[in-house]
């Protein structure tokens, strides 16, 4: 088989036609629209706050090269000077002022060069600019909005997987009265989405204390009328014959539901987990609505609060931005199928 | 062996109590402050004014023309959102159910692909939004492309249509892939030997699909229809972060004037917001209740393949 012939065949083993080719470009144009925005963003969070004013913007991550001079502290901008004599050398920019620039010779550093700004080209060398994530800690607070986004999203997945478990248990594998019920009310709250809620939801958190509290953020979402769907439709196909047997050996209702029924039930545990931390990761409006103080700011609050200020500073927004995205991207990378299987089978986001 | 009955009930606790104080509850504030006045927080500060809040959102000289309108701005919303529903929901759908039967045909690496399109799903709305301004912006990306053809640059979020156009497209980015995903499942329902009976036949590529894919898909096709409305009508965050809702209003939505008139304003008209969302909560049940129809017609397709 030749290498055209194996490029170029299909699934059902026939030739390519038209229509293949037709598929393959729309995919092709897709992955370009898709990712290329993402990977603009990432390619850009690597430029220096110099290379991000420039336009129009180059593909990728150019620096102004710098080079130490005898009796400075500081490394110095290198630029291409064409000097009088007509030669063109590369030298370090001492100072500057109005259109004339001071150049020196490392090699000789007591003779100032003096240049017309005219005669001269900045020297560019491809460098990624790590200084754009490092300074993050130190700089904006980064390592706070990073903390309370975490906090938010750990807390606030594992009691959702508490208590979600806990009534997709008791709607799985008790008969009581009004269970139906129960189950139809959950099922409704489906349907009343938050922003309707905005105003009296804000009272209730601030009547309980919580405003500019990461547990104002947490509690009115941990209780997911989709994880308790997606729970007990799985809870349903453990047997009752398990809890049965176990019910003989005199285990409690506690016992059976944690050590049995939990257990049992983790392949769906799993993929609501992986909602829940993608959910309160992302969460915007109603953190935007509780957490007023910036301390308390979460990652996506604190990027809205930076894109909005007079002068952003977008060399250090673009690198939060990127490691916003990152975990979402791990995510994503590694249990898409799960994701997927979930979207199917709840028809949920 | 009988259980102890209220069993049940303790395990139900905590998700009951959470749904009740934090969303039925509110349900039930949120008719009290659309009926009462004020400035005030606290229901017990706030006086009863009746319909007055309703009266205002709804006194207007003719309801096409936003500028007749004492709240002229929540017209405006009003009718941007369905301006952007409509475009929206259409083109998504369109560009869904496109890349939808792409993908279900015999192609290598379906997973791969599959997930290209699901990627930006995941994002969350700020970041989506950053990474768009980033490209849109007066010195962007996008720009750039256009001094290099010889074009010149355009405000592209700074002019209303522009503004209005790119929030379209990119929601439908944003939002596309988790459609895809549901009218993939769907078309991956349909039996293989339809297919083998139209090949027999000798029918037309474009022929089996008007008359086998699309007759036989349509009712996942209504229940993606309905859902991308409700999600349309409720559009907020990548909007806020990539806009602010101007330039003016051009792009200000139903969900960010409730935001505006209860959280944003130095007078904050709890009242009016919570009347704005009272109109929005009417327009969401009227589409939910076309969801459970849709949703029945889909079980109704299920039975009948």
């Amino acid at each position: 088989m030749s290498a055209l012939s194996f490029l170029t065949r299909t699934r059902g083993m026939r030739r390519m036609d038209w229509t293949d080719w037709l598929s393959y470009a729309y995919l092709t144009l897709g992955l370009f629209l898709m990712f290329g925005p993402v990977l603009w963003l990432v390619m850009s969070s690597f430029k220096t706050e110099g290379a991000l004013t420039e336009f129009p913007p180059r593909l990728l991550p150019y620096g102004q090269k710098q080079v130490m001079v005898p009796g400075e502290d500081k490394p110095k901008p290198l630029y291409r000077v064409r000097l009088p004599d007509g030669s063109v050398r590369e030298l370090p920019e001492l100072r500057r002022i109005g259109l004339t620039a001071t150049h020196v010779d490392p090699a000789q550093p007591d003779v100032p060069i003096r240049v017309d700004i005219k005669d001269r080209e900045p020297v560019r060398e491809l460098r990624f600019a790590l200084e754009n994530y490092t300074d993050l800690g130190g700089k904006l607070n980064f390592g706070l909005y990073l903390w309370n986004s975490v906090f938010i999203t750990v807390v606030a997945t594992i009691l959702t997987l508490l208590f979600n478990s806990m009534a997709a248990f008791a709607l799985s594998k008790y008969q009581f009265r009004g269970r139906s019920g129960v189950f139809l009310l959950i099922l409704a709250t489906l349907m009343v989405p938050p922003a309707i809620v905005l105003v009296p939801n804000f009272l209730v958190v601030s009547e309980l204390g919580l405003l500019n509290s990461l547990w104002g953020v947490i509690w009115p979402a941990v209780a997911t009328p989709t994880g308790v769907f997606l729970l007990r439709q799985y809870m349903l196909t453990i047997p009752d014959e398990l809890l049965e047997a176990a019910r003989m050996d005199h285990a409690g209702e506690w016992r059976i539901y944690w050590r049995i029924v939990l257990p049992l039930s983790a392949p769906a545990l799993a993929v609501l987990a992986i909602f829940s931390t993608m959910w309160r990761w992302n969460d915007f409006l109603w953190p935007l609505i509780v957490l007023s103080k910036s301390e308390k700011f979460t990652l996506q609050l604190a990027l809205n609060a930076f894109q909005g200020d007079l002068v952003t500073q977008w060399n250090y927004l673009l690198a939060m931005t990127v490691i916003t995205l990152l975990p979402i991207t791990l995510v994503f990378a590694f249990l898409q199928k799960y994701i997927a299987q979930g979207i199917a089978s709840a028809g949920v986001k | 062996m009988r259980q102890a009955a209220r069993t049940p009930w303790l395990f139900l606790g905590p998700n009951l109590v959470i749904f009740g104080v934090f969303t039925f509850l509110p349900i039930v504030i949120n008719l009290y402050y659309a009926f009462t006045g004020g400035v005030q927080l606290y229901p017990r500060d706030r006086p009863f004014v009746g319909f007055e809040n309703l009266a205002t959102l709804l006194d207007c000289g003719n309801y096409l023309d936003p500028s007749s309108c004492r709240k002229d701005i929540f017209w405006r919303a009003v009718w941007n959102t369905a301006r952007f529903a409509l475009f929206q929901v259409s083109l998504m759908v369109l560009f869904a159910l496109t890349t939808a039967l792409v993908l279900n045909r015999k192609i290598i690496g379906r997973g791969f692909w599959r997930g290209v399109f699901f990627y930006p799903v995941l994002l969350s709305p700020v970041v989506v939004a950053l990474i768009w301004k980033w490209i849109l912006q007066r010195e962007g990306l996008l720009n750039g492309a256009m001094v290099a053809v010889g074009a010149d640059p355009v405000l592209w979020l700074g002019e209303p249509g522009w503004a209005f156009t790119w929030v379209i497209f990119v929601s439908i980015w944003a939002h596309m892939g988790f459609y895809t995903l549901i009218l993939l499942a769907g078309l991956q329902a349909i039996p293989a030997d339809l297919y083998e009976a139209a090949q027999m036949d000798r029918a037309s590529p474009w022929r089996t699909l008007r008359r086998v894919t699309l007759p036989l898909l349509l009712p996942n096709l209504l229940v993606v229809l309905v859902l991308a409305a409700i999600r349309a009508v409720q559009i907020f965050d990548e909007v806020f972060v990539l806009t602010g809702g101007g330039p003016g209003s051009a792009t200000t939505f139903v969900v960010q004037f409730i935001y505006q008139t209860g959280f944003q304003e130095q007078v904050r008209l709890y009242g009016l917001a919570a009347a704005g969302s009272l109109l929005l909560a009417l327009a969401l049940i009227v589409l939910t209740l076309i969801q459970l129809r849709a949703t029945r017609a889909d079980k109704a397709g299920e039975r009948a393949r």
